[in-house]
């Protein structure tokens, strides 16, 4: 540890700050959580002809944060089903696969779950890349895949059974909401990848339509945590007020909504809309943050109904008091239930018979009833919701019943006026309606 | 006026988060030149150890809570300088002059902590300390042995298969117990929320000013001082200072230089675990929290030069105050008011996003080390290598 001179400490440097990089950019897909990997052991000692589903989640990385929390859904609703006398006389074998957060590593799981486990359905995914990544596997072995994320629409497979809100279940109305309710004037934050910049693409086209204005739009790279000139931004772009519509994603959410209040930007004056961040997300930001701020979801846990009461109670005995249910973990409960439903009507597990009596699949979810429409999505009540002091949410506004989804956008110039439906061979994914 | 204030307040505070952030790199990697890749990861101890006070003086109610942080700030700084400590005592001083090993083993180490955190409960504890007992405890033991020299090899071999034995074996004995593994973090976000008197901010000029950065500047000037007494004016600092400048000619002089490292090593974790306590009240606590700083921390020592810590302070500040009028639009702002050329505001405009202005920021630095390869403040002397 002599003097550093100029020639070595260049090169300590760079490789230093190269070395970060890739530490960054690695760490991001590696790490792991290994919680949820003790449950498919448990499984193995099931009776051997059951009927065996896959189920295709990050366990590890960067987004096992959340998706751990749908496979507890998921793995619950298959339990229930199991305790009451199993599907066609058979139990339910999950066979869990850690797609960790890699999206190549998803499409090499789906495959080995299709092969090798010869599952006969799969529920997976969250982040609509580690979809897109999948599609390709199961629709060259037509296979099937449940997905229950709330995602930015544009697509209809038929492989694919989407129960999460189609567009116009959560944005649009949302939008809708605030236009009437808190003010024309709209400034947009979004994380800079595919979601958010698609959602925005749509929301300007929505607010043109309707009489509203973008002031101002901004992109944080996903983990940034400096959002001081963002604030300057909005500030600026409303200096009376405004409506700010948030679609950042993880931890991006935390330095936002604490820097939003160091900077005396208030509710009352800059409400925040926000499609990312749900109860168990509230819970880490922390409530006194984001009091007074809204979200839109098609369920949160303090909807009024015996069903939810049943599930949230449920839920609570099986992984502990502190634990909170939301949007997407409802979704992949659900899911399971309709899949089960329809293997009944079926009399079989085989995959077309399957595909087709899921159509129109009726379901009293926690959410409400919800039912599966031809273009493979379901029919979604929708809400919007404030965050109270204890970090649920107070539902301000609800549709009246569900909404039926809408997987191709009828705001964007390029899908205007096309439908999906897969109950009539001359239609399909895309075709144009009227 | 009032946007010019504006404008600096708000690039100082971004600068002093990187500054904070940096303090402790440019000691360990400034003045020992070692990469320490793990050091984000003793930010996020930190900032582990603010959530962990914190939950302690809940119970306690007002008016103790709302002074947890103050008490935060020693707790962390304890925190990361011991788990610092361990860090090179058990890995860094076997590496030290082979950069590229140390990289590596400390690269190694910030999974390992990230992991750790994620993972951590009881259970672990008591089988790691189980471990560190038999283990350690027995070596010390034998250790007074006259033949321990040539015994040695033997009795590492014996001695850890049958410690991390036990531990195992303790492990799957008690992993029934469901209070034992429940983790106490887990991979989830954990919420550290700032005391009342640090949420919200003060009126000037038309803006507010959040109280959480006016803290945060405080403690980074608090921290710097305090460095620069700490290096310049004690007994310690004069050491380090030393064997900085020439290992051997200090070794000479009866200066225990093995004991300098350790502290010095110490001293710069301890400032990364107030920087988490301070970036906490920032942004989210989580295992990923360490790696959002360090690339920034890396970039603050490059700029400055080695072993400068005025040159981190300038580094850090201007980084700051780059980014804001770039990312802010700002820079914008003011060419359109002194009616610049159109091309030009245009340029500016473009780089007006967050994304945008980090390119910008990244390819101005890249430009200025071409210029002036060794950062602001490069060493001169005969001992430099040039």
């Amino acid at each position: 540890m002599s003097q550093l001179g100029r020639r070595k400490f260049l090169l300590y440097s760079s490789t230093g700050v190269l070395a970060s990089l890739l530490l960054k950019g690695c760490a991001d897909a590696g790490g792991g959580d290994t919680a949820a990997n003790t449950e498919a052991a448990t499984t193995e000692t099931a009776a051997a002809d059951g009927i065996k589903v896959g189920i295709l989640h990050s366990l590890s990385g960067t987004m096992a944060i959340s998706e751990t929390t749908v496979v507890d859904a998921e793995m619950m609703a298959i339990d229930e089903i199991n305790a009451a006398g199993g599907l066609l006389g058979k139990q339910i074998i999950p066979i869990q696969e850690d797609g960790a957060s890699d999206w190549s590593t998803f499409a090499e799981k789906a495959a080995k779950l299709i092969d090798q486990d010869k599952v006969v359905t799969v529920f997976g995914c969250w982040t609509s890349a580690s979809r897109k990544a999948v599609l390709p596997v199961f629709e060259s072995k037509n296979h099937m895949l449940w997905y229950p994320v709330q995602y930015e629409g544009q697509e209809c497979s038929k492989n694919v059974f989407y129960t999460g809100a189609a567009p116009n279940q959560q944005i649009e109305p949302a939008v809708d909401w605030l236009l009437e309710n808190k003010g024309k004037e709209f400034f947009l934050v979004g994380s800079d990848y595919v979601f958010p910049r698609t959602a925005n693409t749509v929301i300007k086209e929505q607010l043109a339509a309707n009489g509203g204005t973008v002031v101002g739009e901004d992109y944080l790279p996903l983990g940034d945590t400096e959002v001081t000139s963002i604030i300057t931004k909005i500030r600026v772009a409303l200096p009376d007020g405004g409506v700010i519509f948030n679609s950042l994603n993880g931890d991006t959410n935390v330095a936002f909504f604490k820097q939003m209040q160091g900077a005396g930007l208030s509710p009352e004056q800059y409400p925040v809309m926000s499609v990312s961040v749900a109860e168990e997300e509230v819970k880490q930001i922390g409530p006194e943050y984001l009091q007074g701020h809204y979200a839109a979801w098609n369920y949160f846990q303090t909807v009024e109904s015996p069903q939810n009461d049943k599930f949230v109670t449920a839920f609570k005995s099986k992984y502990g008091e502190d634990r909170v249910t939301n949007d997407p973990m409802e979704a992949a409960y659900i899911m399971v239930y309709l899949w089960k439903q329809a293997v009944e009507q079926a009399g079989t597990t085989d995959l077309e018979p399957v595909r087709a009596a899921a159509v129109g699949q009726k379901f009293a979810a926690p959410e409400g009833q919800v039912t599966m429409q031809p273009n493979h999505h379901i029919s979604k009540t929708v809400r919007i919701g404030e965050v109270r002091e204890d970090g649920l949410f107070d539902i301000v506004w609800s549709t009246e019943g569900p909404l039926e989804p809408v997987p191709w956008n009828q705001y964007v110039k390029e899908t205007k006026g096309f439908a999906c439906d897969w109950t009539d061979p001359n239609k399909g994914g895309k075709y144009k309606a009227a | 006026m009032s946007t010019l204030i504006e404008g600096l307040f708000n690039g100082i505070s971004i600068g002093s988060v990187l500054l904070i952030a940096a303090l402790g790199l440019a000691i360990v990697f400034g003045l020992m030149g070692v990469i320490n890749l793990a050091h984000g990861e003793l930010m996020m101890l930190g900032a582990y150890a603010t959530f962990v006070v914190q939950n302690v003086f809940k119970p306690l109610g007002e008016p103790w809570f709302s002074f947890y942080i103050i008490a935060a700030i020693p707790v962390a700084f304890i925190v990361s300088a011991i788990f610092g400590l361990i860090l090179e005592r058990g890995a860094i001083r076997f590496l030290y002059g082979r950069p590229l090993e140390t990289l590596l083993a400390t690269w190694g180490v910030s999974l390992i902590l990230q992991q750790f955190v994620r993972s951590v409960n009881w259970l672990l504890i008591i089988c790691l300390g189980i471990f560190c007992l038999l283990f350690f405890g027995g070596m010390q033991l034998l250790k007074s042995r006259a033949d321990w020299e040539s015994m040695r090899t033997k009795i590492v071999s014996l001695l850890l298969p049958l410690a991390a034995g036990v531990a195992i074996a303790f492990y799957f004995l008690l992993s029934q117990n469901s209070a034992l593994t429940n983790a106490w973090f887990s991979a989830r976000n954990v919420d550290v929320t700032a005391p009342a008197w640090l949420r919200g901010g003060v009126e000037v000029l038309g803006f507010q000013m959040p109280y959480a950065r006016l803290f945060i500047i405080a403690l980074t000037i608090l921290c710097l001082m305090g460095v620069y007494w700490f290096l310049q004016r004690s007994a310690w600092g004069l050491r380090i200072r030393s064997v900085t400048q020439n290992r051997t000619m200090s070794s000479c002089l009866g200066i225990p230089t093995a004991k300098v490292d350790a502290l010095t090593f110490a001293l710069g974790s301890g400032l990364a675990g107030i920087a988490g306590c301070a970036v906490s009240l920032l942004g989210s606590v989580g295992p990923n929290t360490g790696q959002n700083y360090i690339i920034d921390t890396f970039m603050v020592v490059v700029v400055g030069g080695v072993g400068n810590l005025l040159g981190a302070v300038i580094a850090a500040l201007g980084i700051g105050i780059l980014n804001y009028l770039i990312g802010s639009g700002t820079l914008a702002l003011f060419l359109t008011t002194i009616s610049a050329p159109q091309s030009m505001i245009d340029f500016f405009l473009f780089f007006a996003t967050s994304s945008m202005a980090k390119v910008m920021v990244f390819a101005l630095i890249i430009i200025f080390l071409q210029i002036k390869p060794a950062g602001l403040f490069p060493q001169k002397g005969r001992t430099a290598e040039l």
